[in-house]
């Protein structure tokens, strides 16, 4: 089925080789993962333009997500149109409200077209869809996995083979990868979960594995207050607080990869985006797991889509399609999670030869992959911003300790109700 | 009860060294940081191999050339503007007596507490429907008038004597060439003083630039910086230290070679 | 004749300072009184609604305290900073030159240069400030993620930023008070103290309003390091209300509440306004 599906997409692509009348294709995409990747998304433009002759392909580096949105956003109402964007694959609902963006059913008419919006993981489809039409096709996508420190572990006498497998687990082990210097202070710690930038998709993963998900598939429910979530914060709040196997107060997200490089910490949770990064500069053997279970394993799913906007011609539209079918392709998906570090798209994606022969050589390459089974979309509702804000707060305040796990989720879940009553 | 002395007690001399080195210690340990290699950075091996790795990834990382060239641009663009419309604006503030001219200072003087970016929001909209979104002009058009600069330049026109303008009227110069030939030229050192005051500004000016500008074409350093600096999946702090170095390089070395000059600017400034 | 010489004289800079200054105010004013337009909904007039919602916003008021206490912790501690190393520098000190390059230099950089540096000094373990701290076996601490600190850290970072640029304005007035009152003052034997106390700062008046303004204007309008260090957090502890208003407008696209918030900005800033010129009017000493 998926060489079939592979021949398929080389086959639709060999006939998008007709010619396109001038058509110019902007589009807006974020770096999540630093790095000089812009070069290898303008290197994947210029080979498509070369196979495309009358497409022009600009791509616009636009910051992260956030600037991605922003930008893209600002530019639709100046004007100043893109066709398709990368952008975060929570934004679906904020774009919808707007009116900016048409599902790729609309273009992808076609029976061959309609195998190749099929052909991505079902995991990495919940974010974009909408009432049963795709919005967003996934492209740099990620989840969070553990990563830890195999030399951290043989230290204090652990298997540096094993990495726990639940929440009790795990917090075990933390106390006993927690290392002290002479005068008492921390030196290595022994978990750390960043709870700046993206304190939400990581809380995400403690609910998910507590058995909850954090809203409903149609935007405009939040589930902030189950007593299994306020369990589930309470659990990351006593990692710092009542174990000390994390430090307490917020854990900066920017800088924890290179805590974790530099052995201040034996164990991390972190984005599969981080694992090229990490794998070039830790000096140490490191693994890579899926995150522990506690009533069940869980992790949600992260990064960008593709986009198709509403002010498009026809034209553009189809040339759309073959850029972004070009860009999804199972070699392209590869070569792009080798470079990145995020999640191969596609099943195809991970039997391609090349992304073989680094799994085999490299198997953390495939552990998110694995953790597929096991995934929940990102947090996505109406008003996502303020929704998402409210909720990074709480967890902000809980593990700051300024306020109760309890309380701090039940005054976010008001809010966000507040909010949201109206979409119902 | 001590005599007035000029020299400064030795404890107060130690405290003033103390201090600078305190003040200049962050900026060092930066410039340390970024040549040396990131491991080092946090272990702090004082005299660890040079390298310029950093510099070379951070070169990489961000379009630097690009974002030095809109900045360029952009402070160029904006200080021509100013110097231009603000020596209109002075010299019509100093010289002419015209229905309501103390409402219309005041009202200028407003834009100096109320400056462009604090109304962000607006000023957004505005340059949309102009058409201005993510172009330098967008970024300098909203400072080109600037309160500071008509301020300054009516100062100084008012403290050049009558005389010179009359001499120059009976010699037959029209308004214009009195401001050109007599207003301007004994104005330069206030020219310069703000030369570098508005450079320094518009170089280092960051929020509105993010607001209005969408793409590479358009940044200016600082936005540059801002976004190099905030990848998702963390920084590597001896990078971050180099490309920070490389962006403010320009500017630092400009200061510490006319540092004189820099100075009596804002003083200059200052005192009016 | 003269007259319209004059206004035609003032026409461009006038048109862009209405432009960009005095419409944008009013019409932020008007944007409050109705509601943010989508696609989907239209924009309606809703009256004094988004005011009611300002006075229900919890991280309005947070905000609006965090400022309060954040001009309060940086303005007079960045004056006072920056008169004490005017004096320093103005007198015979060794290595003048060198030590007054170091005050003035953070000045010059970019704000988001700063909160780069800044952002891995206070890196709990690894950052400059913990190693420093751990050679005298001060624990670790997490600077940044800690609502208690966070502002304290914030502001000390700004103080370091902005006192050498106020060091300058009162190293001018230092130079050009006169040197016979010194010497009047030496020959009656009175005390570096009391000299200062008594002569230097009352005639450093102007100055000081001058600095004293700058830098409550700049307390209002220095968000750029939050965009690198905190983006607010934690929970708000550090926001601040032009940080508010970006996220409002920009992350939120709520841009009528974010108008309803910048009218309370430029009340503020009104407010100061009129402090200030008062002041001038009443209480400044000039020669």
């Amino acid at each position: 089925m998926r060489s079939i599906l592979a021949i398929a997409t080389a086959a639709l692509i060999g006939l998008a080789q007709a010619a396109w009348a001038d058509t110019e294709i902007t589009f807006y995409y974020p770096i999540a993962v630093g790095g000089p990747l812009t070069k290898v998304i303008d290197g994947y433009a210029a080979e498509f333009e070369k196979a495309n002759p009358g497409v022009k392909v600009k791509p616009i580096y636009a910051g992260n997500y956030d600037d991605a949105r922003i930008k893209a956003l600002a530019a639709l109402k100046a004007g100043q149109p893109a066709q398709i964007s990368v952008l975060f694959s929570i934004d679906i609902y904020e774009l919808i409200e707007q009116d900016v963006i048409i599902p790729w059913d609309d273009v992808a008419t076609s029976a061959a077209d309609k195998a190749w919006i099929k052909s991505f993981y079902p995991a990495l489809m919940m974010n974009g869809t909408y009432k049963g039409k795709a919005y967003g096709i996934p492209f740099q996508r990620s989840t969070i996995v553990m990563y830890w420190n195999k030399d951290a572990f043989k230290e204090a006498g652990l298997d540096p083979e094993k990495a726990p497998a639940n929440w009790t687990e795990m917090t075990q082990m933390a106390q006993k990868l927690v290392k002290k210097d002479a005068s008492g202070n921390v030196s290595r710690w022994g978990v750390m979960v960043p709870s700046t930038g993206y304190a939400y998709w990581m809380f995400q993963a403690f609910a998910r594995q507590n058995g909850q998900d954090l809203m409903n598939r149609d935007g405009n429910k939040t589930n902030y207050a189950h007593p299994d979530v306020i369990a589930a914060l309470q659990y990351w709040r006593d990692l710092g607080a009542k174990h000390k196997v994390m430090p307490e107060g917020t854990v900066e997200w920017g800088t924890l990869r290179q805590a974790f490089t530099e052995g201040k910490t034996a164990m991390m949770w972190h984005t599969t985006g981080n694992l090229t990064a990490v794998k070039g500069s830790a000096k140490f053997p490191f693994g890579v797991a899926m995150l522990p279970a506690s009533k069940q394993r869980g992790s949600p799913t992260g990064g960008g889509n593709f986009y198709l906007f509403k002010k498009t011609t026809p034209e553009e539209r189809k040339a759309a399609l073959a850029f972004v079918q070009f860009m999804t392709a199972p070699e392209r998906a590869a070569d792009w999670s080798m470079a990145t570090g995020y999640v191969g798209i596609s099943p195809a994606a991970y039997d391609t030869p090349k992304l073989k022969a680094y799994a085999a050589e490299f198997p953390p390459a495939v552990v998110a992959r694995d953790q597929f089974q096991y995934a929940t979309p990102e947090l996505s509702t109406f008003q996502t911003g303020r929704v998402r804000k409210l909720l990074d707060d709480a967890i902000q305040a809980s593990l700051t300790g300024q306020k109760q796990p309890a309380d701090a989720l039940k005054a976010a879940q008001t809010e966000a109700d507040k909010l949201l009553k109206s979409y119902r | 009860m001590r005599v007035l002395d000029r020299r400064l007690p030795l404890l107060e001399t130690a405290a003033a060294w103390l201090l600078a080195v305190l003040w200049i210690a962050p900026l060092a340990y930066a410039f340390w940081a970024a040549f040396h290699s990131a491991a080092m950075a946090t272990h702090f091996d004082l005299f660890g191999t040079l390298t310029l790795d950093n510099f070379r990834k951070a070169w990489t990382y961000a379009p630097f050339p690009r974002h030095f060239l809109n900045t360029i641009i952009l402070v160029t663009m904006v200080l021509a503007a100013q110097l231009v419309l603000c020596t209109l604006a002075g010299f019509a503030f100093a010289r002419f007596d015209f229905a309501g001219r103390n409402v219309a200072f005041g009202l200028v003087l407003v834009q100096l507490m109320v400056m462009p970016e604090v109304l962000i929001v607006e000023n957004y909209l505005t340059m949309a429907k102009l058409g201005l979104v993510d172009t330098i002009l967008g970024i300098g058009l909203p400072y080109m008038a600037s309160a500071f600069g008509i301020f300054l330049m009516r100062q100084t026109f008012k403290t050049i004597p009558r005389e010179l303008e009359d001499a120059a009227r009976v010699e037959g110069c029209s308004m214009m060439g009195v401001l050109w030939r007599v207003y301007v030229p004994l104005a330069r050192p206030t020219y310069l003083a703000y030369a570098l005051v508005s450079v320094s500004y518009h170089w280092n000016n960051f929020l509105w630039p993010l607001v209005i500008t969408n793409s590479v074409n358009t940044r200016p350093l600082t936005v540059g910086l801002a976004i190099f600096g905030a990848p998702e999946s963390g920084v590597d702090w001896a990078v971050i230290s180099a490309g920070t170095l490389m962006a403010v390089s320009p500017l630092l070395v400009a200061f510490l070679l006319f540092q004189r000059q820099f100075m009596q600017s804002f003083m200059q400034a200052g005192i009016k | 004749m003269r007259n319209v010489y004059g206004w035609l004289l003032l026409t461009p800079a006038a048109i862009l300072l209405i432009g960009f200054t005095h419409y944008p105010a009013v019409a932020t004013l008007f944007d409050s009184f109705f509601s943010t337009g989508t696609v989907v909904r239209p924009s309606r007039f809703v009256g004094l609604a988004n005011y009611a919602l300002l006075a229900d916003d919890p991280i309005f008021w947070q905000v609006l305290r965090n400022n309060l206490a954040f001009a309060a912790g940086t303005i007079p501690t960045s004056i006072a900073l920056a008169l004490l190393m005017a004096i320093w520098v103005n007198d015979k000190l060794p290595a003048r030159a060198l030590v007054r390059m170091s005050y003035f230099t953070p000045t010059i950089l970019p704000m988001v240069a700063v909160a780069n540096l800044w952002l891995f000094f206070y890196t709990p373990q690894i950052g400059l400030i913990d190693k420093v701290a751990a050679v005298f076996g001060v624990p670790s601490h997490n600077w940044l993620g800690d609502p208690d600190t966070v502002m304290a850290c914030l502001a000390v970072m700004t103080v370091w930023k902005e006192a050498g640029f106020f060091m300058i304005f009162y190293l001018a007035a230092l130079q050009s008070l006169s040197p016979e009152l010194e010497e009047a003052a030496k020959i009656e034997g009175a005390s570096r103290w009391y000299y200062f106390r008594r002569v230097t700062f009352p005639l450093l008046m102007p100055t000081t309003l001058f600095v004293l303004v700058n830098a409550t204007i700049n307390s209002f309008k220095l968000v750029d390091h939050l965009f690198i260090l905190t983006k607010g957090g934690p929970d708000n502890a550090s926001n601040l209300l032009l940080y508010y208003i970006y996220q409002v407008a920009f992350s939120f696209f709520e841009t009528s509440y974010a108008s309803t918030l910048t009218v309370v900005l430029l009340a503020m800033l009104a407010a100061m306004a009129i402090v200030q010129f008062q002041l001038i009017e009443k209480r400044v000493h000039y020669r």
